[in-house]
Formats: structure tokens, sequence, C-alpha cells
């Protein structure tokens, strides 16, 4: 019996679907996106935490806002002595006030998709 | 005391070491993080093709499914045209069954005395663990294309929500990650705990569990405790999968080099071991053939060629000698 050239074509689908990043990108490069910081945030040069805390931890930070807002209304978070009022609408967008430019950009670069959207509102994004 | 489990753990907490130290400490972001993937994936494949080429080539003279229900027969006895296929039709429909739904694992069961009885009981915890493990592992591999896919295909978003519904924490927890780990921890405790199994236990059954479970390990610890920042990892990968490799700024963590090594290493381990199942389960011939054996002459194709001479050819031969001796001929 001779089968060669079924598993000839089943190879073939083999190395085409674990090679299927590479043809499907086509050698575009893909580099990180740079978020764009408004003037307010880079005057501030620092978060309510250092940048590398920012960067790996923020969603814990507002999952931790929003239940203690909500649960206990503790709305003030306090860190390193400074005092910051617990709200994503007023603090964070107060800085990042383009969330298309600097929500967005890694959140879609990376396929995540957070639900804060659903209850708040972000200032409208001027069409450019 | 079965002491292979031993070993392959030591093996995965060394190979984890290496690349801890070896990205981490020592600072060979460029190997762990660039070459040895290249080199894993190319081990990969052409381990892989290497070793279907070599079962193409072995000649498989007969037939020899394995025969689980009636075969063709009379008209008027009922075929089983799934356990016991005489078409290609059929077979199609048990290699179906076999690789999506495990079928021949559903029918597993265990003997047993009972009293003074034999028995035979059906026992569903292999194929239910090994389901959970192998889909639960897929969905994992899917989402991970987000990091090799930019933009990132509507497929791999609508598993992530589906492997998100719960919406439990932040990052929220993907289901599949978690069975992985449970799927993979049960059949390690299957193979520990159970005295049959683990008598015929070896290294090589246990090292790749352990891995995995290690690969799990780190990722979820990854995900969900320690964190690391995806969006270097994406660049990272996204350097790999269209070939502008770089390390990017600042590096990554060394849990991340340990996550990525133990893939590789899985990755460039599965030509040599009883993971080639994954093409394996294609190519059994228990499985791919249909038992038409007695509708279809199959030929073994090393035979050597036989010179006949047949009674017809016999007889023109020696006709006018058989009739002179009175002898009775077919032909006058």
């Amino acid at each position: 019996m001779n089968d060669k050239p079924k598993i000839i074509i089943g190879l073939a689908i083999f190395v085409a679907v674990f090679t299927f990043p590479i043809w499907y990108n086509r050698g575009a490069a893909a580099p990180a996106p740079e978020v764009k910081l408004s003037e307010k945030a880079k005057a501030a040069k620092q978060c309510v935490r250092d940048t590398d805390y920012m960067r790996k931890e923020h969603m814990q930070l507002l999952d931790g806002w929003r239940d203690r807002t909500v649960r206990d209304a503790m709305r003030v978070y306090e860190v390193n002595g400074k005092e910051y009022v617990a709200s994503l609408s007023n603090t964070c967008m107060d800085c990042h006030s383009n969330k298309a430019d600097f929500c967005d950009k890694c959140h879609n670069y990376v396929s995540v998709d957070p639900y804060c959207w659903n209850c708040h509102t972000y200032p409208k994004e001027e069409k450019k | 005391m079965n002491v292979n489990y031993l070993y392959s753990l030591l093996a995965v907490v060394v190979l984890g070491l290496v690349a801890y130290v070896g990205a981490g400490s020592v600072g060979l972001q460029g190997v762990f993080g660039i070459f040895i993937p290249y080199l894993a994936l190319v081990i990969f494949i052409a381990g892989f093709v290497n070793r279907v080429m070599d079962w193409a080539k072995s000649p498989v003279p007969f037939r020899i499914p394995t025969t689980c229900g009636q075969q063709q027969s009379m008209d008027w006895i009922k075929q089983n045209k799934i356990d016991n296929p005489s078409t290609t039709w059929g077979v199609l429909v048990r290699m179906f069954f076999e690789i999506v739904l495990f079928r021949s694992l559903f029918r597993n069961s265990r003997v047993e005395i009972v009293g003074s009885r034999l028995s035979y009981k059906w026992v569903v915890w292999l194929w239910l663990f090994a389901i959970l493990f192998h889909y639960s592992f897929l969905a994992v591999v899917v989402r991970h294309l987000r990091f090799f896919l930019e933009p990132v295909p509507f497929f791999v978003k609508a598993l992530e929500q589906m492997d998100g519904i719960l919406q439990v924490g932040l990052p929220g927890v993907f289901i599949s990650g978690v069975t992985l780990l449970a799927g993979a921890l049960l059949l390690l405790m299957r193979r520990i705990l159970i005295p049959k199994i683990n008598y015929i236990s070896k290294a090589a059954d246990y090292f790749p569990l352990l891995l995995i479970i290690g690969i799990a390990l780190t990722g979820l610890t990854m995900r969900y405790f320690t964190k690391v920042d995806v969006t270097k990892v994406k660049e990272l990968t996204m350097g790999l999968a269209t070939f502008h490799m770089g390390i990017p700024e600042g590096g990554l963590s060394a849990l991340f080099y340990v996550h990525l090594f133990f893939v590789c290493i899985l990755v460039a381990y599965i030509p040599f071991s009883k993971l080639m199942h994954m093409g394996g389960v294609f190519l059994s011939p228990t499985r791919n053939l249909a038992n038409n054996s007695r509708m279809k002459r199959h030929i073994n194709p090393w035979n050597p060629k036989v010179k006949f001479h047949t009674y017809d050819e016999y007889e023109d031969d020696f006709r006018e000698k058989m009739i002179e001796a009175g002898l009775p001929v077919e032909k006058e």
C-alpha cells in the first residue's frame, strides 16, 4: 500500500499550520506602540506609582480602587504620602485624557478588552 | 517505589534553573529569547517531518484495523460501519471520532475479579482527564497566538471572550489555563497513585507531564501574580514571528524566560518522544485502514515475482501426448 501522496499533503498542512504566524504577518515589523502622553502627564513626570509598576499592575490598582470605592466608600488612595481621589474618570483621565492614544494603543496591541467603559465614560475624542 | 518521576522532576527543575540563571543572572537574553526559540522550531518541524516520512516509508502490506464491531457481511447482517469500516467514508468517520473525541480512550475498561467472577468495568477517568487536558492545551495555544499575530484575528479574540467569560478578577481568569494545569496534574496523579500504571511508567512518561505543569505554573504565575509587561513580551514574540529579532528595551523577567525555555524544550522534544502521538494518531494503521480484505485483494508489495505455469498452459504444451496416452483433456 502506498499512501505517500496523502501523507505528504498532510505534512504540508502541518507545516502551514505551525508556521501560520510567519506567513500571516508576512515579515511586517510590529513594534510595541508608543503611548502618547499629554502635556499634563509629561509635566507630572510620574503617575500615582512608578512607570514599571503602572505598566504591569495598573489593572490591579484600578480593580482595588473600584472595590474600595464602591463597597467601602473609601475614595482616597494614599501612596508615598500623597493622596489621590480613586477615580478612573476624574484622576486617571485627567492626565491621560485621550483614550485612543493612551489606553487603546497597548490594549489593542496585546488584544486586551477591558470592560471599564461599560460603565465609565471617557472624554469625547477629537476627530482629526 | 518508582523513582522515575523524581528523575523527571529533577530534569524539569534543572532546566528551569538553567533559564532562570542564564537569562536572569548571566543576562543571556538573546540566547534564551531568540536563538533557542528558533532552534526549537527548526528541530520541531524538521524532526516531525522526518519522523512522519519514516512512517510513510514503512510498508503496510496488509489491512490491520482493530475491529470493534460486526464487519460487512451478508445484507441481512447489520454492519457496524464506524467501528468496523469497509469504506473510506467509514474510515473518515472513525478517524474523526478518534482524533476529535478520543473514542478509543472512551472505551477504556478495567478487568476485576469481583467475588468469584471476572468482571469488566467501564472506566471513564482517563478519557475525561485526557479530553480536559488536550482541549485546554489547544485553547491555551490558540490564545497565545495573540502574541504572534498583528493585528490579532477575530478567532483569537472570540476564544478569549469565551475563555474569560467568568470575568473574575483582573486580569480576568481564563478557564483553559486553570483546566490545563488541573488536567496535567490529574494525569500525573493517575500515574503516581494507581499501582499498575505506576509500575509501567518510565521517566519519559513523567517528563512531558511535569514539563507541561512547569509551563502552566510559570504562565499562570506571570499572568496572575508576579506580572510581566505584556507589551514587551509581544514586542519580543512579534520580532520572532516577523524576523525583526530584538530584545525589548529593559529586558524581561527571568520567569518569562523560564516559561519560554520550557516551551522550547517541549516543542523540540516532541519529535523524539511519545508526544509524537500528535502526528501518529493520524497514521495509526489500526484505525485508518478500511476492513475490506474480503472485497479487495491487497498484494504484499515486496512479494518476489513468481513465474506461474497454469494448467491451461500445461495442457497446451502436452495436449497431443495426453490424447495419445488416453488422458482426459479440457480442450480438444
